[in-house]
């Protein structure tokens, strides 16, 4: 069993190995990259660790009963992530290519509104910001949900 | 009393400056109420948002729900994984 976080680079490999099967000819990879916005050098993931773990399985179990005939895997990257590197994979075998897909962007779009999960960017001057979660910057003021 | 252990994350965490705290609330008490204990014990905390995202033994949960002996509460700055 691989674990869903890490702090090394992330293989796609495992999650390939953990989804597909011959049954499956329909296999979709997400890969969720440290973009260089504002001269971003990189960004420190830091998580609810035990949360997030409890979060990824609930995630995982659920999109797999929705859509039953797929399989679906993903990896969290934790710590310094270099600008190009991944932060997330998602892997999603099925029978057929829609419903790979289909899971695949569950998975995604449930990891941004439910993973506790946080992000600061690491700038070329020196500076960090934390990330809120509309991708806007907040340097002081704090803002609810 | 029952005694339920607080953490923060994040931003929260350097606003609090702690990663956690262990309370004593009363019987009964919700995460809200918690909250507001927050405020009175640590008053860096005045500066965290009214109705912050809250987890309760390792779910999101509203601010009514209850919380008993041993619980672990969690504030959760805005979520940005992915």
């Amino acid at each position: 069993m691989m674990d869903y976080l890490t702090r090394n680079p992330i293989a796609i490999e495992p999650l390939l190995a953990a989804v597909q099967s011959p049954e499956r000819g329909g296999t979709c990879v997400f890969l969720g990259t440290v973009r260089g916005d504002d001269e971003v050098t990189g960004i420190a993931y830091s998580a609810y660790d035990e949360m997030a773990v409890a979060e990824i399985k609930r995630i995982l179990d659920e999109t797999q009963a929705r859509f039953t005939s797929a399989r679906v895997m993903l990896q969290h990257r934790l710590g310094l992530v270099p600008l190009g590197e991944a932060s997330i994979a998602i892997a999603a075998a099925a029978p057929h290519r829609d419903e790979a897909f289909a899971a695949c962007r569950c998975v995604i779009e449930e990891v941004k509104k439910r993973l506790p999960v946080w992000k600061k960017e690491l700038h070329a001057d020196g500076t960090t910001t934390w990330v809120d979660p509309s991708g806007k910057q907040v340097a002081r003021g704090l803002h609810d949900r | 009393m029952p005694t339920v252990t607080v953490r923060f994350f994040a931003r929260y965490a350097e606003l609090a400056g702690r990663d956690s705290i262990a309370l004593a609330v009363p019987a009964a008490a919700t995460v809200g109420d918690v909250l507001a204990r927050i405020r009175q014990e640590i008053p860096e905390a005045g500066a965290l948002p009214d109705r912050p995202l809250t987890a309760l033994n390792l779910r999101q949960v509203r601010l009514d729900a209850q919380v008993k002996e041993g619980d672990e509460v969690a504030l959760l700055p805005p979520l940005a994984g992915g």
